[in-house]
């Protein structure tokens, strides 16, 4: 039996949600003909089947999620349990068949055209599973695309290209065409293109689902790198639980459609809310999800000279205690917020 | 399996007698069913005739009249022909055209700018070539006018596939009317043209640029649709407006499909500016034209070289642009040299006349040659010569001819409509059923069979010698590229070239015709079959082997079984090429509807002219759809499809 965990220290209970930047409110997407009518008919309780007999497919249902401003918001599910779509109806890629999306209170569903080509331009930004590079641009005029699209000057969007191209480990590959880049080097460009226009709401689609294992570890440690620099609010999409408790906040199942729990990894953990989550998060021990903040003491004697950030889990912590007996942990500014002892460390890693 | 197989013997045998028992003994009791009866004809010919009529001198859209619409084309199209035929070789009043030298040199440094020095070698060879064998003036008017169709024909192709990719109800509308464009004879087409525009080359290109666009626009839309949607979500969220979607998004990724419809409106523009030569295009077309006519097959294979020379450079560079890797471009500077070769060869013409027309003494003929080897030949050899065509026309062409006229359009029909049934259901069966009775009531019964006739033995003709080559070719994998070339190069040439040497040697008649028909179909049927073969999967090939069969066991039970659907494929492009060829060869004195059409277009007659090239149209649409039908169910049974 596992001891109960040692309840958070006062000052870090999370406090009142942030303003929450993106809600969504009982959002369907059904694919088919007239699928509205189709919805309104059947009613919200009806099965899957009763959708597929009419020829149509509920990739969305009944979705409520809030998001809150400098979040990572992460949405897994399997393969065609609508996480594509979702993203897309959060986006307005695609229409919603029902429901609201609302971007800093205002319904993006109610917005002209206009509007909303505007808002995305300046405020939204997407990364795409297969890259999506356009082939006859360089690197640059890749990155730098979404600021001719917006009628940047030319000298200012390649400045800021150069920029953005540095920020992901880029430099020198600048006049490189994108079939003569690795799949990781391409969503690098991906990345670096979609963060040109500095949104503050970024859309991430599988992002490194193509990519080889070692290389999709490089890139979640690069993405971890420069989310602690940009701090944007994120939704990121995955079917990889072990990218989504690396990365996210919080964490959305999906199953069918329906977003079945949202929690954060600690909560899909210990407190599954249905089979099918407990079945998801079962190989996952607690050490991998639990956050140092939560084992970590008050501030006794003078600080030790290692440091873990407050967002580090246990098991990545763990290493670090082979030659510390008590390591520092710091907030996003450096920050001391307490301090972390060994004994606690070892004593949860034997319980896993 | 087995007995569905035995069902299917059972069925077409039962019909086969059926059709056997009507046509011996049926004549004298429905008599209607061999003959269309006269009174019944559709008089579809005069309906078109007087709508013709009616455009021309009637129809009016209120501010102005047809007549004023076609009058604004053709000056819209006059303009910058007259431009372009000045620089190429009128001159405008004082100042001379460009001369020769300037023109290869120019075809050199685009040939470069496409695809390095071999290719501008080429470019330069090929335009030399026409220079030193006297075909450059003719040379120089063709050109202009595929200088002119091409880019019209290939903005209008892009924005009619732009348009029906924006809008699915226009995309559903113009199918049907692609398909039919696609397949009616070119000749077809020109009678329309002539008399809404006259004679001339402003017809000409207009007609060229009607042939070459509809395969631009289905491409256009084509490449499109494949378009990966990721990068059409990226141009929405980065925020394009639709003009920036289409042109800094679609079109760009789209590209490489877009240069394969680019290459293809070249090579049709060249096609159909030869063949337009009959309407007034002038140029190399109007030569062999000319010669055919004569019977001077000196002049006629010399002008027929000179368009294989330009066919080849067209082809080799507008194909190199389509393969141009983007970044391997300093524009700029080809823009100079180019410049720098104009003032240069503008300079040497004012020391040297010579660098302007190509001096004559330097000129080359063979045209003498080769009327030499014709005479030569047929002293020497024409009875041997003679006894081959009598033997294929007395054994092979003449019954089959026969017993194809006297087919009854009826029975027909009902044979066409059961293969329809069980190759793709009620509305297959409709379609070649109803399409065979519609031709029927033109009245063109006799001349459809005769086209029928021809066009059978020259696709089994062709696909005998087809088929073997291309087997050889895929089991011996050197072979492929040596042969790829020829075949790639053959279908370059435009279909009029194909003509002269078949003249040549058997002057007019069914036979000659024949003979043109099977070299020009004979391409399509080595390439699907070559390419089908190669493309079996390897691994079946593999089990084959380790079960321990031979090689021909091999090829027989596995290959060509599986290739099957491609090489129908092939069969179906084969029958394509041998129509759209074999309407030409009405210059031979076939008697089929390809006279039919060539006749009304002398005639100028609109109404006879499209009901003739309408059912060619059928004929092609019947073949295509009954082999597409044959091949997803051969695709099916393979279980090569879901
Ligand atoms: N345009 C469409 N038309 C019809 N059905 C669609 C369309 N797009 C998606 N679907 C269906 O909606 C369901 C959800 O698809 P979606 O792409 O959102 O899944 P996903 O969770 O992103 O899967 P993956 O992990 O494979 O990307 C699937 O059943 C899919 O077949
Ligand atoms: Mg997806």
């Amino acid at each position: 039996m596992p001891r109960p965990l040692p309840e958070p220290m006062p000052a870090l209970k999370p406090g009142p949600m942030p303003e929450p930047m993106l809600v969504c409110r009982d959002v369907w997407k059904v694919f088919g003909p007239q699928a509205a009518r189709v919805l309104s008919d059947l009613g919200p309780e009806a099965s899957a089947d009763q959708f597929v007999t009419k020829g149509h497919i509920p990739a969305v249902r009944a979705v409520d999620l809030e998001i809150g401003a400098g979040e990572i918001f992460v949405i897994m599910g399997l393969s065609g349990s609508g996480k594509s779509t979702l993203v897309r109806c959060l986006s307005r890629l695609i229409e919603p068949t029902a429901g609201e999306i609302l971007f800093h209170g205002e319904n993006l569903l109610a917005m002209s055209e206009d509007r909303m080509r505007d808002l995305r331009r300046h405020r939204m930004g997407m990364v795409f599973q297969h890259f999506a590079l356009l082939p006859h641009l360089t690197v640059a005029q890749n990155v730098a695309f979404p600021l001719e699209v917006q009628g940047v000057a030319r000298s200012e969007r390649e400045d800021r290209a150069r920029r953005m191209v540095a920020l992901v480990g880029l430099q020198g590959r600048e006049d490189a065409f994108p079939r003569q880049l690795s799949g990781g080097q391409q969503q690098r460009v991906g990345i670096a293109r979609s963060l040109a226009a500095d949104p503050e709401l970024w859309f991430l689609d599988e992002p490194f689902s193509a990519l080889d294992p070692l290389i999709r570890r490089e890139m979640q440690d690069e993405f971890i790198r420069l989310q602690s620099v940009l701090k944007k609010t994120i939704v990121f999409i995955t079917h990889d639980f072990d990218e989504a408790i690396r990365l996210a906040d919080r964490i959305a199942i999906m199953k069918d459609g329906a977003v079945v729990q949202v929690g954060t990894p600690e909560d899909l953990v210990m407190n599954p809310a249905t089979d099918y989550v407990a079945e998801f998060t079962r190989a996952v021990t607690r050490p991998k999800v639990v956050p140092v903040t939560r084992l970590m003491g008050p501030v006794t004697g003078p600080d030790p000279d290692a440091t873990l950030p407050a967002r580090t889990r246990l098991a990545e912590a763990a290493p670090l205690f082979l030659t510390h007996e008590t390591v520092r942990i710091t907030d996003e500014d450096g920050r001391t917020l307490g301090h972390l002892h060994r004994a606690d460390v070892v004593a949860m890693m034997l319980e896993g | 399996m087995a007995g569905r197989g035995i069902r299917a013997v059972v069925v077409w045998a039962g019909a086969l007698a059926l059709l056997a028992l009507f046509i011996t003994f049926g004549k004298p009791l429905a008599p209607w069913a061999f003959d269309w009866p006269r009174a019944a004809e559709l008089p579809a010919a005069r309906w078109i005739s007087a709508l013709m009529r009616w455009l021309l001198n009637d129809a009016s859209f209120g501010l102005f009249t047809f007549r004023d619409l076609t009058r604004a084309v053709a000056a819209v199209i006059d303009l910058p022909y007259r431009a372009v035929l000045g620089l190429l070789s009128g001159g405008f009043g004082a100042l001379p055209p460009l001369g020769w030298l300037a023109v290869t040199g120019l075809a050199m440094v685009i040939g470069h700018r496409a695809g390095g020095w071999a290719l501008a070698a080429l470019s330069g060879a090929g335009f030399l070539f026409i220079a030193v064998f006297g075909q450059w003036t003719s040379a120089m008017v063709t050109l202009a006018s595929i200088l002119i169709a091409v880019p019209i024909g290939i903005a209008g192709g892009l924005a009619l596939g732009l348009a029906a990719h924006r809008w699915p109800g226009l995309n559903r509308a113009i199918t049907p009317a692609l398909d039919l464009m696609q397949t009616i004879p070119v000749f077809a087409y020109l009678v329309p043209v002539l008399i809404l525009f006259g004679f001339g080359p402003v017809a000409a290109v207009i007609a060229t640029v009607i042939y070459a666009m509809p395969p631009m626009t289905r491409i256009t839309q084509l490449s499109l649709s494949r378009v990966p949607s990721e990068l059409r979500d990226l141009g929405q969220m980065v925020g394009c407006s639709r003009h920036q979607m289409t042109w800094k998004v679609m079109i760009p990724s789209a590209r490489e499909g877009l240069m394969v419809g680019v290459n293809q409106v070249i090579m049709l523009s060249l096609n159909m500016v030869i063949i337009a030569s009959m309407i007034g295009a002038g140029g190399l077309g109007f030569d062999v034209l000319a010669a055919l006519r004569r019977l001077d097959f000196g002049a006629g294979l010399e002008a027929g070289f000179a368009i294989v020379a330009l066919a080849i450079v067209l082809d080799r560079i507008s194909q190199a642009m389509a393969q141009d890797r983007p970044g391997a471009r300093a524009g700029h500077s080809y823009l100079l040299v180019a410049l720098a070769v104009l003032v240069l060869a503008g300079g040497l013409t004012m020391v040297l006349p010579g660098a302007q027309d190509y001096p004559a003494e330097a000129r080359l003929s063979t045209g003498t040659f080769w009327s030499d080897v014709v005479r030569h030949i047929n002293v020497n050899y024409f009875d041997a010569l003679e006894a081959v065509k009598n033997f294929f026309l007395l054994n092979l062409m003449i019954p089959f001819k026969r017993f194809l006229i006297g087919l009854p359009w009826l029975g027909v029909a009902a044979l066409l409509a059961l293969a329809g049934w069980r190759l793709g259901g009620a509305r297959l069966a409709a379609l070649s059923g109803g399409l065979v009775v519609v031709i029927a009531a033109t009245g063109l019964w006799e001349e459809a069979m005769t086209t029928v006739y021809l066009c059978g033995i020259a696709v089994v003709i062709a696909m005998l010698i087809g088929l073997p080559i291309g087997v050889l070719a895929a089991e011996r994998d050197s072979l492929w590229p040596g042969l790829k070339l020829v075949i790639d190069t053959l279908q370059t040439l435009p279909s009029f070239v194909y003509l002269m040497p078949a003249v040549m040697l058997f002057r007019v008649g069914d036979f000659t015709a024949l003979l043109a028909v099977v070299a020009y179909a004979i391409a399509p049927a080595i390439r699907y079959t070559a390419l089908g073969l190669q493309g079996v999967d390897a691994r079946l090939v593999e089990a084959g082997r380790a079960m321990g069969c031979t090689r021909g066991q091999i090829l027989w039970r596995i290959k060509l079984r599986l290739a099957l659907p491609e090489i129908l494929l092939g069969l179906n492009q084969t029958i394509m090429f041998a129509l759209s060829m074999l309407v030409i060869t009405a210059l031979v004195g076939t008697r089929d509807l390809g006279q039919e059409v060539y006749i009304a277009l002398t005639k100028a007659d609109a109404g006879r002219g499209l009901v003739a090239g309408m059912c060619v149209a059928f004929i092609a649409i019947i073949a295509d759809r009954l082999i597409q039908g044959a091949a997803r169910r051969a695709r099916a049974r393979l279980g090569l499809e879901t």
